[in-house]
């Protein structure tokens, strides 16, 4: 279908299946039992997993398939969000524009940042893309916010005011980001005996972006001109001696991966009109780096996996507080109760990023593959299992 | 011509906590291979070493005083340092007061056994594995060495005064005929880089444990197999790396009060240090560290800011590409190091 195979073709739709029934699937609990605040079905961090997860399939073209590690994609995110926001104050909410900016920009910025920065490539290559990211972070932050030329309202972060212009904006229309009249922020509540499930026509832009962008890149792993970038990974001076110039292909695979980033950047931008500059700092692109690997590097689902995953944790463990995890470990006598939730205690709440840094690191040690080379490692262990009992019988006597 | 010297020294302390760092991290690209994505959290360990021993000198007892009262007629507490109690009343406020300095007593061990635990314990088996691993790890170790002391000095920075003798403005110039106005704990943080930094080539080119060093940089291998157990020597070699940050990192507390993420900010731009200087190129660290450092500080003259808003940002950055593109190696990069 679509031009894929049998298996991209299930990979898609299970997708599709996911990102569509989302609200349903993440709301797994009733909303006042104890376990409700494990849902994830909410719109705010669905429209989360899905953007992070844009942003995460981009930045996984280019370091999965090239193997070229950029620590400054999070420029690019922030980009498109100041690009998108630029919109909604001389233009219109229309998200459409918006987002079309949001890519076009990006798709420039990273011509030029790719162009000089794959002149270089491993260590020098991060370094650059680094260098280039911090100086975007601080030109956003205070350069190009003085009273004279105000493109990014520096700290505060740029977000549309009455007083703007927006010359195609009508009496009638959302006063917030819109796509042709639907605001993003319409939700749909339906109840379900004690559940209770959102649906936001944000997210639902979000997802339908997500499997567009999803079969899109399933479309570049599989071609000729994917097969081009796994050979800069694994040898790029074989590569160049068979006649190709490598260089024309990174700089492509750069190029989209920086579009990516500005569509998730424009999304978010078009689910909150807001950009600031933190979004540009380079832990904002490491923790890019941290979903891909975390998901599975080079793979069609890791990143997506990774971004869901990482953005679910972060949002459920920074919830947790000291009477939760007292509550937790009420059936333990005093004493060991209090001790355990002193133990758990640095890592929940305010902690997340120290059991981020810990789980990235295990991750990195023993699991280079990620989530989705653990899944089949447990798959292939299952499978063994079964064939060891039946082939045991067999070769036992040879002992 | 005043202004000029003075700008120059202005950059001369930012920039020697860049050259420190930058060469902690040359030390260990070019004898273990790795980048140490982490190095800049042990600058900031070094800073919160400071911090504990000033708190540790600063504990103090209670003892209520019949004889004074404060302002609602009540007996008054008066604390105490135990030091005060155990050295007298004079010698134990000095000793608080120089806490940053004797700080660096423990800051020495304490971040040569960080360095060893974590040579040993984790870097050690990303020796056979890709740059981009080593980099990862690194980075989740950073991550984690930084919320540990977020989690146990909070997120503020942490106001660390130099010692009372040293506070203050010298005029330094005053012998030439020029008014340089400039703070005596910047003075002392350079001449103390310097130090160091002569310290750890002097180690390197004249005792003999350097230049085994010195020959493992350049061949393993045939170190190696000259029956020379050269990774133990890497591993002291991370260790000494370790103790220059965290030294660079004591004595920069004053200058800057220490919060959890200070290591971070220094540790970009310490890269951008060690690429502008050439990977593996000691000196090349050091000369490019001064150098980004007095440059940054003349993009910070209002002059400069005026002409063009916002180069004190991005100076170094820009530094950094202009020559990264013309000269790949950096100022001083030798053949044959990082190149695929």
């Amino acid at each position: 279908m679509l031009g894929l195979n049998n298996k991209d073709t299930k990979l898609l739709i299970a997708v599709a299946v996911l990102t569509l029934l989302a609200p349903f699937i993440l709301n797994p609990f009733p909303a006042d039992s104890a376990m409700a605040q494990f849902n994830a079905g909410y719109p705010d961090l669905m429209q989360r997993f899905v953007i992070f997860g844009i942003f995460a399939i981009g930045f996984n073209i280019l370091f999965g398939l090239t193997g070229y590690l950029s620590f400054g994609h999070a420029a690019f995110l922030g980009i498109g969000s100041y690009a998108a926001v630029w919109i909604f104050k001389l233009f219109t909410y229309n998200v459409v524009p918006a987002i079309a900016l949001a890519v076009i920009m990006a798709g420039l910025f990273s011509v030029i940042i790719g162009y000089v920065s794959l002149r270089r490539s491993g260590i020098y290559f991060s370094i650059l893309t680094l260098a280039f990211a911090q100086m975007s972070f601080a030109l956003a932050y205070s350069v190009l916010s003085n009273p004279k030329f105000n493109l990014t309202n520096g700290e505060t972060g740029l977000q549309v005011y009455a007083d703007d212009i927006q010359m195609f904006h009508r009496e009638g229309l959302p006063d917030l980001p819109h796509l042709f009249g639907l605001s993003m922020r319409s939700t749909y509540n339906l109840d379900i005996g004690a559940w209770s499930f959102s649906f936001n026509a944000g997210y639902y832009l979000c997802a339908i972006v997500l499997m567009l962008v999803f079969y899109l890149s399933i479309r570049i792993f599989r071609s000729p001109f994917g097969l081009m970038l796994r050979a800069i990974k694994s040898n790029q001076t074989r590569m160049s001696y068979t006649g190709l110039n490598p260089r024309p292909h990174t700089l492509a695979a750069f190029v989209i991966s920086g579009m990516y980033a500005g569509l998730a950047g424009g999304l978010m931008a078009a689910m909150d009109p807001l950009a600031g500059a933190e979004r540009m700092q380079w832990t904002a692109s490491g923790e890019v780096v941290l979903m891909t690997i975390l998901g599975g590097t080079g793979t069609l689902i890791g990143p997506v996996l990774g971004a869901g995953f990482i953005k679910y944790f972060e949002n459920i463990f920074s919830k947790i507080n000291d009477s939760i995890l007292h509550e937790w470990f009420a059936f333990l006598p005093d004493g060991l109760e209090n001790f355990m939730v002193f133990i758990v205690h640095p890592f929940v709440g305010k902690g997340w990023h120290l059991t981020l840094g810990i789980l990235f690191m295990l991750v990195v040690i023993f699991l280079p593959g990620g989530l989705v080379e653990g899944g089949q490692r447990i798959a292939k262990w299952i499978k063994n299992r079964g064939k060891a009992e039946d082939s045991g019988a067999t070769t036992e006597p040879a002992e | 011509m005043d202004g000029l010297i003075l700008q120059i020294l202005n950059g001369l302390d930012k920039g020697s906590a860049y050259a420190l760092i930058a060469l902690g991290l040359t030390l260990i690209f070019g004898t273990l291979g790795v980048v140490n994505f982490a190095h800049g959290a042990l600058f900031m360990i070094g800073a919160f070493c400071a911090v504990t021993i000033s708190k540790i000198l600063n504990i103090s007892y209670e003892v209520v005083d019949p004889n004074q009262t404060d302002f609602l007629g009540n007996p008054l507490k008066v604390k105490t340092p135990y030091v005060e109690s155990w050295f007298g009343p004079e010698m134990g406020a000095s000793i608080i007061d120089w806490s940053v300095p004797l700080a660096i007593l423990l800051t020495i061990p304490v971040m040569m056994l960080i360095g060893l635990i974590m040579e040993r314990g984790l870097i050690k088996h990303f020796y056979s594995r890709e740059h981009a691993d080593q980099i990862l790890v690194t980075f989740g170790l950073a991550i984690v060495l930084q919320e540990i002391i977020k989690y146990y000095f909070g997120a503020n920075p942490i106001q660390t005064p130099p010692p009372e003798a040293l506070q203050g403005v010298a005029n330094i110039g005053a012998a030439f005929g020029m008014d340089l106005p400039y703070p005596i704990w910047r003075i002392v943080y350079f001449c103390f880089s310097l130090g160091i930094i002569g310290a750890v080539f002097a180690f390197l080119q004249f005792t003999t444990f350097g230049m085994v060093v010195r020959a493992g940089m350049a061949d393993r291998e045939t170190v190696g197999l000259l029956g020379i157990n050269i990774d133990r020597r890497f591993t002291i070699m991370f260790a000494i790396a370790a103790a220059v940050a965290g030294l660079a990192g004591v004595m920069y507390a004053p200058i800057n009060p220490p919060n959890y993420h200070m290591g971070m900010d220094f540790l970009v731009l310490s890269f951008v240090v060690v690429v502008v200087g050439g990977m593996g190129s000691l000196p090349g660290a050091v000369l490019a560290g001064f150098m980004l450092g007095i440059l940054e500080s003349f993009a910070s003259t209002t002059w400069a800011t005026t002409t063009l808003p916002g180069i004190n940002q991005i100076i170094i950055y820009l530094v950094a590409i202009i020559v990264l593109l013309t000269r790949p190696r950096g100022l001083m990069g030798r053949k044959g190091v990082m190149e695929e």
